[in-house]
């Protein structure tokens, strides 16, 4: 582990900035090596900001505008295999394009970093945020964090490399924030030294690349008799990730002094209902959670940020003590039991005697605007729910019917 | 077998060219065989297609003392039968193992 130490203030840079833009920033001061993108709203400032550093000669960085995000992906795999640093960014169709190589740069165990402005899925085509593109990719073996802020989607870009390239975890790592309402908001975002992050992060040390002096092959075939094997291997190295991104974030907020969690816990100790969510609509939540409890409502926010590995054991204990959690998420799983959200907290509390009741809302699909009063609604069905013992399995919430 | 943190991460090949290791000779349903008497080859060392399309590397084609021989390593032989399909003298016959 690197030793790092406390950077004064003063050698700190504070801007206003977009989530896209505190992204573009990070990438820059990470020293990536390839960059290989397709352009697509509302990820466009990502790569736009990202040429303008390469045209001005302020980064060294290889930019390979490609014709798709199907090549896109590729690309960045081809590059990681060589052992360079590599990162991308897209939203929406365009992750859906990357869908294939999505598990092949998992498998293959390519630390690149996928920076993503969440967008709804066509049809019909919408540009604004849901979480529906990155959710449909859960099981692609990526890591998956999702940020509340622009100061915490900087953050969480510089520590992603730190953790997809240890060599106990070897994946790559989805970096996520809502389209628009993160992506094109300027909020404050303090900028590190870019001296500090190069002593954090190092240059990369591949475990194992391509190299013509020493040849291996990558991604051969592997049958009935292996391929098991090796989809146990990517599921232990998934499992070490808990353990790694807590040591990655200890060194970061040494630095920085801010930390995160896999986690948040915002008002919980005593709180009744726990409304549980992420990114953006977690502010709002907390908002509510303020005014609620003026009125002497036992209210509190989980605010998640990590959904892939999804920290069970740390939710369940989060959470148990309640007597209901409501799950706002923005997604709808079509045809499934209730939504991927709240069925990873569901089965996170299925071992507790007792468990809190868990209600589950689909909030703000295609954009649709999620005030105070869509939380407050929800809080108040639950609080419904709890006095009638039962609840729906899930509801939408929002939309007219 | 080898269990899975007994071998290489992602199925990565560390050894380069160890699919010599792996015997596809144990794929084979059909076993060509060859008609020296019509053979290019045998006749004058021309020709050699089932020797360039075989995907193996499984046909052998030996010059030794000013005389040409021929045969197949069955250890690698699949049987695809793509020789047999590629010869111009209807030379090689797949036959039934
Ligand atoms: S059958 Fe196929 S593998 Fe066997 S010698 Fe002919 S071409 Fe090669
Ligand atoms: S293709 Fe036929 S004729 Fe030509 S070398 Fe092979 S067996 Fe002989």
């Amino acid at each position: 582990m690197t030793s790092v130490e406390k950077i004064p203030k003063d050698q700190m840079v504070v801007e206003g900035l977009t989530g896209d833009a505190a992204i573009a920033l990070a990438l820059k001061q990470c020293d990536i090596d390839v960059l290989a993108a397709y352009p697509i709203t509302p990820q466009t400032i990502i790569v736009e900001d990202f040429q303008k550093f390469v045209a001005n000669g302020e980064v060294k960085t290889k930019v390979i505008p490609v014709e798709s995000e199907h090549s896109a992906m590729s690309a960045c795999v081809g590059a990681s295999a060589v052992g360079a640093r590599v990162a991308t960014a897209t939203a929406s169709a365009g992750l859906a394009l990357m869908w294939e190589i999505l598990y092949c740069a998992a498998s293959m165990r390519m630390p690149i970093v996928l920076t993503v402005a969440n967008r709804a899925l066509s049809a019909p085509i919408n540009i604004h945020n849901d979480w529906s593109d990155t959710y449909g990719a859960r099981d692609s073996g990526f890591i998956q964090l999702y940020c509340q802020s622009s100061q915490e989607a900087y953050d969480t870009t510089i520590m992603a490399f730190k953790i997809a390239e240890n060599k106990d975890i070897l994946l790559p790592i989805m970096v996520c924030i809502d389209g628009f309402i993160l992506s094109h908001n300027v909020e404050r975002v303090e900028m590190l030294p870019d001296q500090a992050i190069k002593k954090f992060l190092g240059v990369r040390q591949p475990f194992q690349n391509l190299d013509p002096d020493n040849p291996i092959t990558m991604g051969p075939l592997a049958l009935t008799d292996y391929y098991f094997e090796f989809k146990e291997q990517q599921d232990e190295a998934i499992k070490r990730v808990p353990d790694v991104f807590k040591q990655v974030e200890a060194e970061f907020e040494r630095m920085t002094g801010r930390s995160y969690g896999m986690l948040e816990t915002y008002k919980t100790e005593d709180a009744e209902i726990i409304l549980l969510t992420h990114s953006t609509p977690a502010g709002t939540a907390k908002v509510v959670v303020d005014v609620l409890r003026e009125r002497d409502e036992k209210v509190g926010v989980l605010r998640l940020k990590m959904f892939r590995p999804f920290p069970s054991k740390e939710v369940a204990e989060a959470i148990k003590h309640a007597k209901a959690v409501a799950v706002f998420e923005k997604c709808r799983s079509f045809g499934s039991t209730c939504n991927p959200l709240a069925l990873e907290v569901m089965a996170s509390l299925y071992d507790l005697k007792e468990k809190p009741m868990v209600t589950d809302f689909v909030i703000g699909l295609g954009g649709r605007d999620v005030p105070p009063t869509t939380i407050v609604e929800g809080y108040e069905k639950t609080k419904e729910y709890l006095k009638q013992g039962k609840a729906p399995l899930y509801e939408t919430l929002g939309v007219r019917k | 077998m080898k269990k899975y943190n007994e071998i290489p991460m992602a199925g990565n090949i560390i050894e380069p060219g160890n699919s010599k290791e792996y015997k596809t000779g144990g794929w084979r349903a059909k076993r060509p065989v060859h008609n020296d008497e019509t053979c290019l080859w045998i006749r004058n060392g021309t020709c050699g297609k089932c020797w360039i399309y075989c995907p193996d590397n499984a046909v052998r084609l030996i010059e030794k003392d000013g005389k040409y021989f021929y045969e197949y390593d069955y250890d690698y032989c699949k049987g695809c039968g793509i020789c047999a399909n590629e010869c111009p003298t209807q030379s090689i016959k797949m036959e039934s193992e």
